[in-house]
């Protein structure tokens, strides 16, 4: 047993620069407000002086009572002010262990620790910051302590376990090139909604009203008389450049998203599972053990599809801060994603899988009542529009009905010995895979028109996401069900997770070991 | 690891299509009675409305009141049936199935070697009835928690013991 230890003390100057960054937006307010007459600016000094003052207090009592224990079977948090709590979390239960350094911390060469344990994100643990060192020191502890619980006897924790450091293979890496190809490909018109913000934020704070109608309508009239005088060849050419400037515009956003998410994204293949890396400016590192993962997602893009692109996720209980399954290789090749795929313990579809497509009575029914909507919007257009308007409903259904056709392309499901493969998409294919021992429940669901028509949705359950086949025929669902239900109740829940040696030997179903085989 | 033979598939032959077993017919009349408590404040809507625009003699009297009426009447007579026909579950020796939905249908498989944890919930008006709802919670987001309303108290309660059972085997 250790001693309880707190977190390093610089984060309660990470604290006090955090509540002064709360503080600068109220005291501008309140400057440029017409709050205090003369004296506003004084007044504005001391409101952000006091919040800095409050917040700092609190960031030290913070630092002061949060203590963590590291312990023989579990790792122990304990905080609060007022009303204390002390959480525990054993180190099997705990699914990865990440470390994030956000741009200020890494100045101080600090990093946030987040154990995560498929709880949902905020009742996991997390504890910031510690130093680099600490961070690395204690991910190895834990890594140790779940993997060898009764065999090693547990060195002194204080002692920094440094046996080995990682340096496990890499499957896969973004070089700067590449990552520029995937920024072009990240299109992105995020930057108009900033603006907007930012617009709203000049209304709050200024006298221009944006959102006043006639102002923007006199500037645009001073404007079009201005683009009318210039006869239609410029008028076309300016409309053209203005498209192609948003075209760039979006790009160059898409570039500079994706430097800052995934700059140095490495993916490491280590002992018991993978790591990824990656960041400029705020720095992820994150565990996750191979055993954890319960299915693969390989997704795709409209365009990037056409040039052969796709990205690969993990689907386990842990997850990347969004809430989505943890992104293992964002923008790859098939070629490349096969060796992390049967690394994690799966196998890509090949010539063997038996793909079957959804029902052709299931893409008849999207056809029409994707198409249906619109259609109907039709009808009230023609009668009260001006006439030819309802040309455009019927040009919408047109399309709706051809994407639709086109999606049933993609949409096919196929099960063999170990795993469950879907597939599905609009304009480009969605692929998972699952494995079928690490399924929950199975379900068939059938709508009123999927009843009259003889097809269903099949659900699976996977822990830490959802898997779908759509529009599978009746009789095929049940036999589906039918051979992944056998499987799933041959082996109890609690034997999935077990540590691979114990059992990858003697474990009689063929596609539990070869789940594991590269474990 | 050890498999007894009586959990693999392979000693059940297992039909997952076959005969559903119907619920405690309690649960039919507790729908009913469910659908009648919401239809009252509709019913006091309704007459408060045809109070409210009586002096402006626009419609002639209670035919707000008497369409609402006759809606809830065919829903609490008509419905709570089909609904109560529509329901079932079938139970063999590792895995429960549930079937639901009148419009939309559902039909569940939970392995108990995937049950998580188990409940046997009762509001009032299901004790009213002797009615239980036996719920079983997954490990998969979909499907996180499987319910079977409308079971016999006592009969959830020995669903639960045999489904504890049996994971209790698989663990030891």
């Amino acid at each position: 047993m250790s001693e309880p230890q707190r977190t390093a003390p610089i984060s309660v100057i990470l604290g006090a620069i955090g509540s002064l960054r709360s503080a600068i937006f109220p005291a501008i307010a309140i400057a440029f407000s017409g709050i205090g007459g003369d004296g506003r600016f004084l007044l504005a000094l001391g409101v952000g002086l006091v919040s800095v003052v409050i917040g700092t207090a609190f960031s030290y009592a913070h630092w002061r009572r949060l203590t963590y224990t590291i312990g023989e079977t579990d790792i122990r948090v304990e905080s609060g002010l007022f009303s204390r709590s002390a959480r525990s979390v054993p180190y099997e239960r705990i699914q990865d262990v990440s470390l994030e350094a956000k741009p200020l911390p890494r100045l101080f060469g600090l990093v946030a620790v987040k154990f995560e344990t498929g709880a949902g994100g905020a009742d996991d643990l997390a504890l910031q910051y510690l130093t680099d060192a600490q961070g690395e020191d204690l991910r190895q502890l834990v890594r140790e302590r779940r993997d060898d619980e009764a065999a090693v006897s547990v060195a002194d924790p204080q002692a920094p376990v440094r046996s080995e450091p990682d340096a496990g293979e890499v499957l896969y890496a973004l070089t700067p090139a590449r990552l520029l190809t995937f920024g072009l490909f990240e299109f992105s018109l995020a930057v108009f909604a900033v603006l907007g913000g930012a617009l709203q934020y000049v209304d709050n704070v200024s006298d221009i009203d944006v959102w006043n109608v006639d102002l923007w309508r006199g500037w645009l009239t001073e404007q079009g008389s201005t683009v009318a005088s210039l006869g239609l060849f410029v008028q076309a050419a300016a409309a053209i450049a203005g498209l192609l400037g948003l075209v760039v515009i979006g790009m160059a956003t898409g570039v500079v998203r994706t430097v800052l998410r995934d700059w140095g994204f490495t993916l490491t293949r280590s002992a018991r599972g993978f790591r990824r890396q990656r960041g400029l400016l705020t720095r992820t590192d994150v565990v996750m053990p191979a055993h954890r993962v319960q299915g693969l997602v390989i997704g795709t893009g409209l365009v990037r599809y056409r040039f052969g692109w796709h990205g690969l996720s993990f689907v386990s209980l842990a997850q990347d801060a969004e809430g989505e399954s943890h992104i293992v290789a964002p923008f790859a090749k098939m070629e490349e994603i096969a060796p992390i795929v049967s690394a994690a313990g799966f196998r890509l579809p090949d010539d063997s899988t038996q793909w079957h497509r959804a029902s052709t009575r299931q893409r008849t029914d999207t056809v029409v009542f994707g198409s249906a909507v619109f259609v109907l919007a039709a009808i009230p257009v023609a009668i009260f529009a001006p006439f030819g308007l309802f040309l455009v409903p019927l040009g919408a259904a047109v399309l709706a009905a051809g994407a639709n056709l086109y999606a049933w392309e993609f949409r096919r499901h196929a099960i063999d010995a170990s795993q469950v493969y879907a597939s599905h998409g609009f304009f480009s294919p969605t692929r998972q895979i699952a494995t079928r021992l690490k399924l929950h429940s199975v379900e068939i669901a059938q709508g009123p028109i999927a009843r009259l028509r003889g097809y269903a949705t099949v659900h699976l359950g996977l822990a830490g996401g959802t898997f779908t086949m759509q529009g599978v025929p009746l009789a095929e669902a049940r036999a589906l069900r039918a051979s992944v239900l056998e499987t799933i109740a041959s082996t109890d829940f609690s034997r999935l997770d077990q540590a691979p040696q114990n059992q990858a030997l003697s474990e009689p179903h063929s596609e539990f070991s070869e789940n594991f085989l590269a474990t | 690891m050890d498999h007894t033979p009586a959990n693999t598939p392979a000693g059940h032959p297992l039909d997952d299509e076959g005969e559903l077993t119907k619920l405690h017919p309690g649960y039919a009349h507790a729908l009913r009675l469910r659908t009648t408590l919401t239809a009252i404040p509709f019913l006091i809507g309704a007459l408060v409305a045809e109070a409210a625009i009586r002096d402006l003699a626009l419609i002639p009297q209670g035919i707000i009141a008497g369409t609402v009426l006759v809606i809830a009447l065919a829903l609490i007579i008509r419905v709570p049936a089909t609904r109560y026909n529509a329901r079932g579950y079938q139970i063999s020796a590792d895995r429960l199935r549930v079937v639901r939905g009148l419009l939309f249908r559902s039909d569940t498989v939970v392995p108990f070697g995937r049950v998580q944890h188990i409940d046997v919930h009762q509001g009032p008006l299901d004790r009213f009835f002797g009615i239980a709802t036996l719920t079983l919670h997954t490990a998969g987001n979909h499907n996180a928690s499987v319910s079977l309303p409308g079971l016999g108290e006592e009969l959830a309660r020995e669903m639960r013991e045999e489904i504890r059972a049996h994971i209790r085997r698989e663990t030891v």
